[in-house]
């Protein structure tokens, strides 16, 4: 289903089906999703000075919207995330990524709320990133594409909601990367936004995050199937090198409690270590499953560009400093949560955004969560998470005078 | 309605009350699981928000609905500016703190009035057990050995009452609780509060 925001649709880029470049730019150009394009005359004004026009954002939602309006809730995706939060995703065939949270009688109660969930702005499920079509060039984008911020993955959100004729969010949710965007929101759309929830997030992207990021794009840089961005176009793919990045982001989101009862110094499908270099331990194998299954479904490129926008998050340094002033005045009420092992986002830097929050006279709650599971522990089945939703949803709700979420029964 | 009868209130919750206009901006300091915020915004319409620094009592009261950070007095209020509240209350958590002579001039300055209830140390009671069994007090009210008591900075009303002075505050009401948690409702010197009062409210602004 594709919807038009602008009064003029644009019309889809001609791609020739004879290289491998256009078909892989078809993918990302066409989602499965619902899809809003803007015009030349909506252009997106982009934090690097310029702007994007046409460009395009795909999305899925789920519920009904209610005829105030005033039941709409924002999802904001992680890193590799996508729109498909509650539903199949067409390129995995898995269940949505976060069906535990979002759903029919869920915390996030799609019987209630009108549920939106949009790629974010340089991913590569339909929302305008490096692998789509650059309509002047009829080519991929590659690293055509400006660089791309948190600011800009908002803004480009915010048009989205505009053109569904939404004025205020009841809440936008979402952890990791979707935690800043909510941040981010609440400070750039404070008026539009009647609760925020930002779970296991920061008010920036600290040193070791960039360090890890690094670490990432140079493996997909290094790889000499990269080509220099332009893999499309030579009809590559910088597998080894994207996987690599994947490999070592994935130690990040866990604990080193959850590895070591996960997988300890196991052996993988071997009695005796090989004295080689297969994978013979349990978390090698692990992590090169992971890393290879990722290439399926994500582009190298839109992997350096959604990192570099999280690098670049830095909510203080926005507002001169001071933390606190990006929230002044602020009506949002705010639901803080952390997970105890979480180490790339820790509880201090959850607690950085409620102090800010008090100084400014916002409405805060926090929670730390105990969880052995670091920091993916907000996509797992964490009963306290949804506890904490669901109960703060249940107050914002009260106070905006829609219903509560279903009791989950 | 209100979910709550109010003569099923602890007592020193049911002063509280008496003392907090409606719908007026309550910063509730030990707030727990949120008994007394959530008996505020039932009976006053304040717009409440909560502090404490058990984890676990935080989230109970956010899962209630009710806005609630974790954080620890002696730490955190910092963070908050002037005047933030109409009320900084502080309910049976002074003599918890590290430093309640600061944490005293935080709350009368983020709270254009404070409300501090405690537990009298100079309860006759308590003399007693101090004078003829030579032993720490141990009552219904402070059930705490000496050596396991959260308790670190206990105070008699007078030395309250002192602190107050101290701290260039106001006493502008106050109330001396018996053992059932009734209002003692006699006007009597400070000493005489001093020696029958099991807990007392007071409620304060800067001078």
């Amino acid at each position: 289903m594709t919807e038009t925001a602008s009064a003029k649709p644009e019309k889809t880029p001609n791609i020739s089906p004879s290289t491998q470049a256009s078909v892989a730019a078809a993918q990302m150009d066409m989602p499965a999703s619902k899809l809003m394009r803007f015009g030349s005359d909506n252009p997106l004004r982009l934090d690097e000075g310029t702007e994007l026009a046409p460009w395009q954002i795909a999305y899925e939602t789920y519920g009904e919207l209610n005829e105030d309006k005033t039941n709409a809730i924002l999802v904001c995706h992680a890193l590799t995330g996508d729109q498909y939060v509650a539903s199949e995703n067409p390129v995995t065939g898995k269940p949505g990524w976060w069906s535990m949270m979002v759903g029919p009688g869920q915390p996030v109660d799609t019987d209630k709320y009108f549920v939106i969930c949009a790629n974010v702005l340089g991913g590569c499920l339909g929302t305008t990133g490096p692998a789509c079509t650059n309509p002047e060039t009829n080519e991929v984008y590659g690293l055509d594409l400006p660089v791309v911020t948190i600011g800009d993955m908002v803004r480009s959100q915010a048009k989205l909601v505009e053109a569904l004729g939404i004025e205020t969010l009841f809440a936008v949710v979402g952890g990791s990367m979707g935690g800043m965007q909510v941040l981010q929101w609440a400070s750039a759309y404070p008026e539009k936004v009647f609760a925020a929830v930002p779970i296991a997030a920061g008010p920036r992207h600290s040193s070791q995050n960039i360090a890890f990021h690094e670490v990432g794009r140079q493996a997909v840089m290094a790889d000499p199937d990269w080509c220099h961005g332009q893999y499309a176009k030579e009809g590559k793919r910088p597998m080894k090198g994207l996987s690599v990045a994947r490999m070592a982001a994935h130690i990040t989101y866990m604990s080193d409690e959850s590895l070591h009862s996960k997988f300890g110094r196991n052996l993988q499908d071997r009695s005796a270590i090989t004295f080689g270099f297969d994978a013979d331990f349990q978390i090698e194998s692990y992590l090169r499953h992971q890393g290879m299954t990722f290439v399926d479904r994500f582009d190298a490129n839109s992997y350096l560009y959604v990192t570099r926008a999280m690098d670049y998050f830095d909510l203080a340094a926005a507002h001169g400093g001071k933390l606190a002033n990006a929230f002044l005045h602020s009506t949002t009420r705010f639901c803080v949560m952390s997970f105890t092992t979480d180490w790339l986002f820790p509880t201090s830097e959850s607690k950085d955004i409620v102090r800010a929050l008090n100084a400014a006279g916002a409405n805060v709650s926090f929670v730390e969560i105990e969880s052995s599971r670091g920091h993916d522990a907000f996509l797992l089945d964490e009963p306290e998470l949804f506890k904490t939703m669901r109960g703060f949803l249940t107050g914002a709700a009260k106070a905006r005078g829609i219903p509560a979420p279903g009791n989950g029964d | 309605m209100t979910k709550h009868d109010l003569s099923n209130v602890r007592g020193d919750h049911r002063i509280l009350c008496d003392f907090v206009a409606s719908g007026s901006r309550v910063l509730d300091i030990g707030c727990g699981t949120g008994e007394l915020l959530e008996l505020l915004i039932d009976t006053r319409g304040v717009d409440g928000r909560g502090f404490d620094t058990s984890q676990k009592g935080v989230n109970e009261a956010v899962a209630r609905g009710l806005s609630v950070v974790q954080g620890d007095a002696d730490n955190d209020l910092a963070a908050y500016p002037d005047d933030a509240f109409d009320y900084a209350i502080l309910s049976h958590t002074l003599q918890a703190t590290m430093d309640p002579k600061q944490v005293l001039e935080q709350l009368l300055r983020i709270g254009k009035k404070v409300v501090v209830s405690f537990p009298n140390f100079g309860h006759w009671r308590n003399r007693m057990q101090l004078l003829f069994k030579g032993r720490m007090p141990v009552t219904d009210y402070l059930p705490y050995e000496w050596y396991d008591t959260p308790n670190i900075h206990f105070c008699t009303i007078r030395d309250f009452v002192a602190l107050s002075e101290e701290v260039h505050a106001k006493v502008i009401k106050a109330e001396a609780l018996d053992a059932r948690g009734q209002r003692i409702g006699f006007n009597a010197p400070w000493w005489v509060w001093n020696l029958i009062g099991d807990q007392a409210v007071f409620l304060l602004e800067r001078k």
